[in-house]
């Protein structure tokens, strides 16, 4: 399902990002307001904290049509709700070995750490995260599940 | 056999329980029975059919059998830890309940047959275990068993899926889960998916689509395996009660596995072990998170 653009430039991957409002939306913030050039196919959803990010968001995410996602947010210490980050540790721990299991290749979910200050990382996180996806190409199994719908 | 029945008439005759949860002979092989009336404490039998895990009829989301009143549940050594999992989530609190353990020698993978126990007949996860007595029970009846037969091929199965790519091990799962027809079987035999409302059933927004459609049956599978994450209690319930046959002992097994490799949590029988998936240490691995 190739956009107008796609059609004239190749494969672009759309990637969702989920991340925390404290650290790693402010992050991607001081990213853009540093003038940081950094790849445009990131499309950020910010939530209160990643202890608030359900793993369904993410399928969810490429059932919509997603080809990568990443998820981000407050380093472990850091968490603005004390422990949210914490506990998000653990369910993505599991998340991502399961994704594995059913067939998901890894590439296609990056979690991180990106803090307030680290708009540097961010941009190396987005970077890094749509060439793996680039690598990969379309999510076309997942979206193969839906037949012919959207 | 004749202890459990003497057991189970005497705490109904003396009204310590209203109801005895146990086994008994039906039409086709064994099945549960509610036992209410001390007189008919003869029913009940404990044999290596007696698969099913009793546990999941002390769950609060049937209210109808809570309505019976204080129950006994007859338990091996598996079924316990599904009894300590529903009092460590607080769904159950230690007191409401008797539990009577049954010492186990492993059970036959189909309830209904009346072949002997065999390499060939017993359920996949009796081989190797470690919890034929339960330690949670109140009352321990039978005589102690000799180990259960067979191998196990799950952690092979497993493996063997590891070792494949990320392409054949996504067709593999397709292939079986393309089955599925959401009859939601695998939720309601289950002890320890206790939601008054499942996330599977949510319209607005809807997480997981109803249909029996690869997109959903996906999401649903993925959904189950995660919440049973540290929760299962590897009964085999899920997979017996499956008119698919799709292997979700396999998903569970690899669950259990992530979990004690990375947490250092084995589903056990005692209650007071706090679930892994809501505690952390401030040093769990994360060398996956950039």
């Amino acid at each position: 399902m190739a956009t107008p653009a796609e059609k004239i430039t190749g494969f672009e991957p759309r990637i969702t990002a989920f991340v925390c409002n404290w650290c790693t939306y402010t992050g991607a913030d001081l990213a853009g307001t540093s003038r940081l050039q950094m790849s445009p196919n990131v499309r950020i959803i910010r939530l209160p904290c990643t202890g608030r990010i359900d793993p369904l968001f993410i399928l969810k995410a490429f059932e919509r049509g997603a080809d990568g996602v990443i998820v981000s947010g407050c380093h472990p210490a850091d968490c603005h709700y004390t422990s949210g980050n914490y506990h998000a540790r653990r369910r993505f721990a599991v998340l991502k070995e399961l994704l594995e299991f059913v067939g998901v290749e890894s590439g296609r979910v990056t979690f991180s750490w990106v803090s307030a200050s680290e708009g540097q990382k961010w941009r190396e996180v987005v970077n890094g995260a749509t060439e793996r996806v680039r690598e990969l190409g379309p999510f076309d199994a997942y979206r193969a599940l839906a037949g012919s719908r959207p | 056999m004749r202890e459990l029945q003497e057991l189970a008439r005497k705490l109904l005759a003396d009204g310590t329980v209203k109801v005895v949860i146990g086994w008994e002979e039906g039409p086709h092989g064994v099945r549960p029975a509610f036992v209410v009336d001390p007189d008919r404490a003869d029913r009940l039998v404990f044999d290596e059919r007696c698969t099913h895990n009793l546990a999941s009829y002390l769950s609060p989301r049937r209210p109808h059998l809570t309505r019976l009143g204080k129950p006994a549940v007859v338990v091996k050594g598996c079924d316990a830890r599904a009894v300590a999992g529903l009092i460590r989530e607080s769904q159950l609190k230690r007191e409401e309940i008797v539990v009577i353990g049954v010492r186990c020698g492993g059970v036959l993978a189909d309830p209904s047959t009346a072949e002997p126990l065999s390499a060939e007949t017993v359920a996949d996860r009796c081989a190797g275990c470690q919890a034929r007595e339960p330690h949670l029970a109140d009352h321990l009846v039978g005589e102690a068993h000799p180990e259960p037969p067979g191998k196990g091929g799950r952690d092979a199965r497993i493996g063997e899926l590891e070792a494949m790519t990320a392409q054949e091990r996504w067709g593999f799962w397709q292939a079986e889960l393309a089955r599925c027809v959401r009859c939601n079987a695998c939720r309601e035999v289950c002890p320890m998916c206790f939601c008054e409302r499942c996330v599977a059933d949510k319209t607005q927004p809807q997480w997981i689509e109803s249909s029996p459609h690869a997109r959903g049956n996906l999401a649903w599978h993925v959904a189950r395996a995660l919440h049973q994450a540290g929760r299962c209690v590897d009964c085999g319930e899920c997979e017996r009660a499956c008119p698919a046959d799709i292997p979700l002992g396999l998903l569970n097994r690899k669950m259990a596995r992530v979990v004690e490799q990375r947490f250092g949590y084995r589903a056990g029988d005692d209650p007071a072990a706090p679930a892994p998936i809501g505690v952390f240490k401030l040093d769990d691995a994360q060398e996956f998170i950039l």
